[in-house]
């Protein structure tokens, strides 16, 4: 099919933004958008699919957990989403620090559609349209419209791509190849020429999604039950705790085996993967099962966990077991797994290739360099994740709006948030494979912890006009209550008296030699701001909505004092060389003495700041010394 | 790694030369409070409380150890070069006290300076105008690429295979550690504790003989770089024996034996010589000895003096005008050895044929008999004496950010240590565990860049 050129229809209704896409990032985009005034429209190629979540059937996750929070801070709406729709939630790590607690939800993924759905379809100053966008309209290298299929032109002042996996979309497994996007869906198959038009560099990434079986063929008597948390922790900072107590389903955990291992290897020849089918870079965190297998070669088990994708529904999720062997293949090697032995495959696993930019062609603000007005954000940046799509959907849907509002655009740093290193990252770095966010990248970790997303970001989301006045308001009270906390433990000391010497031998810790103020008592593992309460006698009345979420800021403020204030102290140096600011007209070939590599890569990325140009690899030390002094010989001049 | 801009630097900003007095220089706002943790003054004063632009007199002491006797030069900022406060500390007992001054304030806080760094703040502060620009750029990025280089060449291969070890070792707990956290339901770190444990001490002990081999000059060898050259057999090994009156390379008749260059340093009344014997140059099929035939014309390149020996009792040929050419320009003396074997060369016949209105030093020695080598002594002593000879700087001044990188690994691993003794959660480990490998990454001229993302991936199967 050939969309019809030299069309005359032109649509009269003149939209400040277009959203392409209906994935996470999508929705995102488009409420932040519409919710800053905005006249929106979002297209989509299927409107039942609205959020889908075409692979694993969960929100969170290690440092996942933490961008969800990010997102809901700010404004975003995937944590209200979630809190609506899960039907089992764990807080990972819990037994390592702060930092690495990470909230995990399974989601009722219908659900979650659907809730999703009908908060967009509400949404003030938002239209949906069901049809596939073709072409980018610009003028002098700025947005106008787009056209679609049907060759409508829509017009408009800002576009945000949010194509997801999308684009040239090609569904493998085996020796059968569809074009078709996830889940069979359409894909979009005419935007990829109209970006390369503009001048807009692709990449090809890769990913997969294991098979779902038929519920009713698992064996459960083989299987691990894996239950959720019996207190619920929300994601959403303004979802009531006590709503979240919901009943939950569980998870089922079992293993691979040597067979398993073994029906694979002799089938390898036939995975489009090895036998050059697919031509995409695949993700080295989410391998494939053959890939596990090939390139773990020693171990001899691997673990599979049986998701439900749904209440309503039969169809449960293989986590661990993606694929795109042929279908005998996957039959075979599901069925040699224990609990699936005579499982019916409702779903073949399969790969999928899409097309997607080299995102260091954008600005920290998601918006493309070269031209004005057009944002994007999610997978088709090369990252990959529900969250990390929804968090860069967020952030291109404010600056879209806000550029149009003549505003400064709003880029989180890398010490403010995971979703300013997640966006540094991606534009500043080359990748080869869909990035996904991991706690081991954000180097002030134990800074960005998802239970103080809040006091990090919410005043910068108040500011932007996404967080409501209520909302404010409690964090100022939160905030308020913690810092005369923590300060008060630290002014009231306490004698060794006889009734304070029992208690801590009640609470297992060693008795007072002298008084002691209750600071220094918190910081004993032993003992927490909770455990105290029968000592500290001043403890002042916290409102309930707050007192739990007061008592683990003090606790984590005074444990872990010496290791945040070093990390503070770390981000002031960072900080100092982000403010340094580089002239967007610089010419780097009259700067003397920069190596030429650094000359090369400084150009093509033209950071923004020192600090940015210092993270640029082939620029050393020594050249960000050089244009140090060439950027302070200019402020003379 | 970030680039530091504040903090305090301290340097030695005087030649190295034995001429008995030294300065070094400490810039940056914790430099008054640093010099007065190691500074007695004669009358008991404080220099936090002294005026600016006075100088004091006293003793620079570690501990209860006297080191020397100095006077102390106190500039507040702005009013000084880098417009930061400065103290200088100007010593008077040779090199080695200088050097040990300076070790001082590195431990109490003093971060060495980096290549034209005293410069670099002065004019990003403002003090120098703009026409110094250019020429600050080219200091940095040439002193830069200078430094780089002798820091990672002039590393001695085990050295660096050690430090590389350890770097592997960290990188990998690390990772595992990481991944762990990233994927809790695949990974367990349960065994982890007792394994670090184990693997910490081991680290600490090694990092610590580093750091003593440091202090004896073993990680880059201090002092003149001297170079023998010349063709095989002419006798270059017995001269280095001589010099050095041991029997450490072997000296046989059988051409090329000595394939590795061999370093011995010497100590002639304080000038300090780092000898290299080269393996004889001459134009060679054997593979072996041509990697040290072009060796030795590296070590020429880099040397500060060149002793050339030449076998007199042979006449010369291709290969000692190859190695006139390497020596072109360069600090040299000729040795015309075996002057108890019949001569055909003389020192008439190489300075009128080579060396025509060229001052250079030719003298005649026998090494087989231990001639002549006193009046070589005397001319190296005498060329250093009257500054013709320095001692490589750029060398120790990477010594002693090597030293200062190994130090601060030791304490980034002993933090580890008494966090997992704490038995603090696994994610702060590797906060300190990282710190290490950047610090040991520093010696090694490797930045951290994506190797622990790359690292997780690689050695542990994560889920999904």
């Amino acid at each position: 099919m050939k969309f019809l050129e030299n069309s005359v229809w032109e649509n009269k209704d003149k939209y400040d933004v277009i959203v392409i896409g209906g994935g996470h990032a999508g929705c995102e985009a488009a409420l932040a958008s519409a919710r800053l005034g905005m006249r929106t429209l979002m297209f989509t190629v299927s409107i039942e699919s609205i959020a889908l979540m075409p692979c694993n059937p969960n929100i969170g996750g290690s440092s996942k957990g933490h961008l969800v929070r990010e997102i809901d801070a700010l404004g975003g709406q995937m944590g209200k989403n979630i809190d609506a729709s899960f039907i089992q939630s764990k807080m990972l790590n819990k037994s390592k620090g702060p930092a690495v607690h990470s909230l995990r939800a399974q989601a009722d993924k219908a659900l979650y559609t659907k809730n999703m759905k009908r908060v967009l379809e509400n949404q003030e100053n938002l239209e949906i349209k069901q049809t596939e966008v073709a072409k980018l309209l610009t003028k002098d290298n700025k947005i106008i419209g787009i056209e679609t299929i049907s060759s409508g032109k829509y017009y408009c002042d800002a576009v945000i791509l949010c194509t997801g996996t999308y684009l040239q979309a090609k569904c493998v497994y085996g020796e059968v190849a569809t074009n078709t996007g996830p889940n069979g869906l359409q894909a979009a198959n005419y935007l990829t020429d109209s970006l390369k038009d503009l001048g807009i560099k692709l990449n090809r990434f890769k990913t997969g999604t294991p098979a779902r079986v038929d519920k009713r063929s698992v064996d459960f008597s083989k299987l691990h039950e894996e239950k959720g948390d019996e207190v619920v922790v929300p994601f959403s900072f303004s979802t009531n705790p006590a709503d979240a107590q919901i009943d939950q389903v569980s998870c089922w955990l079992t293993y691979t085996n040597e067979e398993t291992h073994e029906i694979i290897r002799n089938n390898l020849d036939r995975s489009p993967l090895f036998s050059g089918a697919i031509e995409g870079t695949g993700p080295r965190y989410c391998p494939s099962i053959e890939d596990k297998v090939v390139k773990f070669a020693d171990k001899k088990r691997h673990q599979v966990f049986i998701e439900p994708e749904g209440l309503d529904t039969n169809e449960m999720y293989l986590a661990g077991m993606s694929s795109s062997l042929p279908e005998d293949v996957q039959y075979e090697m599901y069925r040699t797994v224990p609990g699936l032995e005579h499982a019916k495959i409702v779903r073949n696993a399969y790969a999928i290739e899409y097309d997607c930019i080299d995102a260091r062609q954008l600005k920290h603000s998601l918006e493309f360099k070269d031209i004005a007005g057009l944002f994007s954000g999610g997978q088709f940046n090369g990252s990959s994740g529900y969250e990390e799509a929804a968090a860069q959907g967020l952030m291109a849907g404010i600056n879209a709006a806000r550029k149009l509002q003549g505003k400064e655009a709003v880029v989180l740093d890398r010490s403010q948030a995971y979703i300013g290193v997640l966006i540094d990252d991606l534009v500043m770095k080359e990748s080869h494979e869909p990035y996904r966010m991991m706690t081991s990248r954000a180097e002030y970790r134990l800074l960005l912890r998802q239970d103080n997303a809040d006091q990090r970001l919410s005043e910068i989301g108040y500011e932007v006009g996404l967080v409501s006045d209520q909302e404010i308001r409690r964090l100022r009270d939160k905030e308020k209550y913690i810092a005369e906390e923590v300060e008060r433990l630290e002014k009231t000391h306490i004698g060794n008296t006889k009734e304070v010497q029992e208690i801590l031998q009640k609470l297992g810790s060693t008795p007072l030699n002298s008084g002691a103020s209750l600071k220094e008592l918190i910081r004993r593992p032993e003992l927490s701001y909770e455990s105290l309460k029968d000592i500290d006698k001043e403890r002042p009345e916290i409102p309930d909505g707050l007192a739990q979420t007061v008592g683990e800021q003090v606790n984590i403020n005074i444990k872990y004092e010496g290791y945040l204030e070093r990390q503070k102290r770390q981000v002031v140096q960072f900080k100092k060389m982000e403010k340094k600011r580089i002239p967007g007209d610089i010419d780097y070939d009259q700067v003397r003495s920069l190596r030429i590599e650094a000359v090369q890569k400084l150009k093509e990325l033209r950071p923004a700041s020192i600090g940015e140009a210092s993270r640029i690899s082939g620029v050393s030390p020594a050249d960000i010394s050089v244009l140090l002094v060439y950027l302070t010989g200019a402020k003379h001049e | 790694m970030m680039q530091q801009e504040s903090g305090t630097i301290a340097a030695i900003s005087t030649a190295m030369n034995p001429s008995g007095i030294g300065i070094v220089r400490m810039s940056g706002e914790r430099s008054i409070e640093i010099a007065d943790r190691v500074f007695k003054s004669i009358k008991g004063k404080k220099l936090r409380e002294q005026k600016s632009h006075t100088i004091h007199y006293g003793y620079i002491v570690d501990g209860e150890d006297t080191i020397d006797e100095v006077l102390v030069m106190l500039m507040k900022g702005p009013n000084s070069f880098t417009t930061e406060d400065t103290v200088e500390i100007n010593c008077h007992g040779g090199i080695f006290v200088v050097k040990k001054v300076l070790d001082l304030l590195i431990q109490n806080g003093a971060t060495p300076a980096e290549p034209g760094e005293f410069t670099k703040r002065a004019f990003l502060n403002g003090r120098l105008d703009l026409s110094q620009a250019e020429a600050v750029s080219d200091l940095i990025s040439s002193q830069n690429e200078y430094a780089l280089k002798s820091s990672v060449s002039q590393l001695k291969g085990s050295l660096k295979e050690k430090i590389e070890k350890i770097r592997a070792e960290i990188m990998y707990d690390t990772a595992f550690i990481e991944s762990a956290l990233d994927d809790p339901e695949h990974i367990s770190l349960d065994e982890l504790p007792e394994k670090l444990a184990g693997e910490l001490d081991q680290w600490l002990e090694e990092i610590t003989e580093l750091i003593n081999s440091a202090d004896n000059g073993k990680i880059l060898k201090e002092g003149v770089n001297t170079v023998i050259l010349g063709k095989p057999n002419a006798g270059k090994s017995s001269l280095l024996n001589v010099m050095i009156e041991e029997e450490r390379a072997i000296v046989t008749d059988i051409e090329g034996t000595t394939r590795d260059a061999l370093e011995e340093q010497i100590n002639l009344n304080g000038v300090l010589l780092n000898i290299i014997d080269t393996a004889g140059i001459r134009q060679t099929d054997d593979k072996i000895e041509e990697i040290g035939v072009s060796k030795a014309k590296d070590y020429a390149n880099s040397a500060d003096l060149i002793l050339y020996v030449i076998d007199a009792s042979r006449e010369l040929d291709d290969n000692d005008r190859d190695i006139m050419e390497m020596i072109e320009g360069k600090n040299t003396i000729i040795l015309l050895n075996k002057s108890d074997l019949n001569m055909v060369l003389s020192e008439e016949v190489i300075k009128n044929n080579y060396f025509k209105d060229q001052d250079i030093k030719i003298i005649e020695i026998s090494a087989k008999n231990n001639q002549g080598i006193k009046e070589l002594e005397e001319t190296i002593k005498n060329m250093f004496y009257e500054g013709n000879l320095a001692y490589n700087d750029q060398v120790y001044i990477t010594n002693t950010r090597q030293k200062n990188e190994l130090s601060k690994s030791k304490e980034s691993l002993l933090k580890v240590k008494e966090s997992l003794e704490m038995a603090m959660p696994e994610d702060f480990l590797t906060i300190d565990l990282l710190d290490a490998y950047e610090h040991l990454g520093q010696i090694t001229g490797e930045a951290i860049g994506e190797d622990l993302v790359n690292e997780i991936f690689r050695k542990f199967c994560m889920g999904k």
